[in-house]
């Protein structure tokens, strides 16, 4: 098992240290750098100011110079100084890390789980009306640009029917606590984490359906039936257990497209997360603190699709963890 | 000719699929003839704000806070969805072939040197690196159609590998080998216009997402501004949602029919080129 995890990490490590200088190229052919941004804003753009900021910050450095300091500091998890926020881009990242995470998980529950409940429907009611209505329901969520089936919640939910909360992680000033504040902040959860489901929920959905549908015909399940177990143990324990193996992979597929669209929703819904973060620092020219979102989500994904690997070998026992 | 009328009688037999492709040509119409339609152009102040669809038959889907003819937009607005998503999906269609046929055909270290440098790409979630990559170069159409394509070709060069590398094992290419054609003449004669079917169904949903990211960036602000896109009108729109939300949802539900055909008219495509695959 160690030896399994070791291993991919291993091999995860060209990955990052590629994604790092693409990052890093990319944000450094940008016109216009973070000194430029300071000095326009403090309205004493003399070239004396603008060479002070520059060995600041280390900006008057040859590229590659600037590229082995920033690689061997982000080996040593020093991520720098956002001069923005007067904050270390760690701590700030930390800070709005655990927000966007919650509603990730809140998203791929409710895709996972709506997708697999209309993906089962369709596949035991196949080729019937039902079937019908589900797989239009599905290309609906599949269609949807995922900022607009926000603003349309938040019309229909917080202006006209006044349910839910148009925004925010939770209500400011309220200081709830307990059960009160779990509550609250499920009502400021739904809105954005459904909004983000729905694309997610229609592929699981027909993945669910095709993978029932497969696993149906398969001579095991012929056996369970023979064997006269209830048609509700066998979908549940034989076929739901086999036909969960596509849906597991593409979710942990997903999470890289799914921290994208987390960016939109974030925008949409006002959550204090990576993703607004982000944001805003692209409008401030925040350069290092745009490229440590962007290195950190996609360590991210490396360490969840770990994760799902190992998801994967414990719902499959035919695959063996070495 | 005879092989596209064989491909529409397939094709012809699912009827959602006709009806998406109805869609389509709308769409396409609306962006070849908008100036026809509407000569002013969508940035024209024609008539008072906030006029609500249905109040004013000339202005059948109501106007903007500044007296805008909110259908000129989305009727000028589809030229750009169409354009950017069609040549950005042109872009990834150029890069994933090239990288997908060259690791699929020489295989070995060549493939997995090329498969490292794709599996990089797939890792940085696309939309945060697309937003990064056009706030980065300045939005303009171009930027943003590129910056499209880069974020997408992943999956194409997957598609592409998997295809060449069992086509290649194929009889009919081995005989290329024999007679001693070079390997530029194969890839391109023999190999690729086997490999293109498959890609041509994934292409009509890649255009269906390039045209969501698109107007998801303009939404965020990060649209071309000289451009009136479907994007554009929501982010606008979205300052005054509380009063006039119709103002959000047009051009919303414009994005949704086209996105919505594509999908459709990909899975009919699929249906229609590969008939033994027919699900159900």
């Amino acid at each position: 098992m160690m030896r399994f995890i070791a291993r991919r990490l291993l091999q995860a490590f060209p990955a990052v240290f590629g994604i790092i200088i693409i990052n890093f190229f990319v944000l450094h052919l940008a016109p216009g750098d973070a000194a430029d941004v300071l000095a326009g804003e403090a309205g004493a753009a003399n070239e004396a100011y603008m060479k002070q900021l520059r060995e600041t910050f280390g900006l008057d450095e040859p590229l590659h110079v600037q590229l082995y300091e920033y690689v061997i500091n982000i080996l040593h998890l020093n991520l720098g100084y956002s001069f923005r926020h007067n904050m270390a881009v760690f701590d700030l990242i930390a800070d709005r890390l655990p927000a966007t995470l919650w509603l990730m998980l809140s998203a791929v529950f409710l895709a996972v789980g709506l997708g697999i409940l209309l993906g089962v429907t369709s596949a035991r009611f196949v080729n019937t009306i039902v079937d019908r209505i589900a797989s239009v329901l599905a290309l609906l969520c599949y269609s949807t640009p995922v900022f607009w089936i926000g603003l349309m919640m938040i019309v229909l939910f917080s202006v006209e029917l006044g349910w839910l909360p148009s925004g925010g992680f939770e209500t400011i000033g309220a200081d709830y606590t307990g059960v009160d504040r779990v509550l609250d902040v499920t009502r400021h959860t739904l809105m954005p984490a459904l909004a983000l489901s729905l694309f997610y929920l229609a592929v699981y959905a027909r993945l669910m359906r095709a993978s029932m549908l497969e696993v149906y015909r398969l001579d095991f399940v012929t056996t369970a039936h023979a064997k006269g177990l209830s048609p509700a143990r066998v979908a549940f324990k034989h076929v739901l257990r086999n036909a969960l193996l596509p849906v597991v992979t593409m979710a942990g597929l997903h999470l890289g497209g799914m921290l994208g669209g987390a960016v939109v929703v974030e925008v949409v819904f006002s959550w204090p997360g990576i993703g607004r973060l982000a944001f805003d620092a692209i409008f401030q020219r925040d350069f290092n603190l745009v490229l440590s979102i962007l290195v950190l989500s996609s360590v991210l994904v490396i360490v969840i699709n770990l994760a799902v690997d190992l998801l994967y070998a414990w719902l499959d026992p035919r695959i063996e963890i070495r | 000719m005879r092989r596209l009328r064989e491909f529409w009688r397939r094709y012809r037999r699912n009827v959602l699929a006709v009806a998406a492709f109805g869609v389509l040509l709308v769409v396409v119409a609306m962006a070849v003839f908008a100036d026809l339609l509407y000569p002013k152009g969508p940035w024209e102040m024609v008539t008072r704000p906030f006029l609500w669809p249905g109040d004013r038959a000339q202005h059948l889907l109501g106007s903007d806070m500044l007296g805008r003819d909110v259908m000129a937009g989305i009727v000028h607005g589809s030229r750009v969805s169409l354009l950017i998503g069609v040549v950005a999906t042109a872009v990834a269609f150029i890069i994933g072939i090239l990288v997908g046929a060259t690791a699929g055909y020489f295989r070995g270290s060549v493939d997995d040197i090329l498969m490292r440098f794709t599996e990089i790409f797939q890792t940085i979630p696309p939309f945060m690196f697309l937003i990064v990559l056009v706030a980065i170069f300045k939005p303009s159409v171009t930027t943003i159609t590129l910056a499209i394509g880069i974020v997408s070709w992943p999956t194409l060069a997957r598609l592409v590998r998997s295809e060449f590398l069992t086509l290649r094992e194929r009889d009919f290419v081995q005989a290329g080998f024999v007679i001693g054609m070079s390997n530029t003449r194969i890839i391109l004669t023999q190999i690729l216009p086997n490999a293109l079917p498959p890609v041509i169904v994934t292409s009509s949903v890649i255009v269906a997402t390039a045209i969501i990211n698109e107007s998801a960036l303009s939404f965020l602000g990060l649209g071309d501004p000289n451009l009136m896109s479907w994007g554009t009108m929501i982010g606008a729109g979205r300052q005054v949602l509380r009063n006039a939300w119709y103002l959000t949802a047009l051009p919303g539900i414009a994005i949704l029919l086209t996105v919505l055909a594509l999908n459709i008219a990909g899975d009919g495509l699929n249906d229609a080129l590969n008939p033994r695959l027919k699900s159900g």
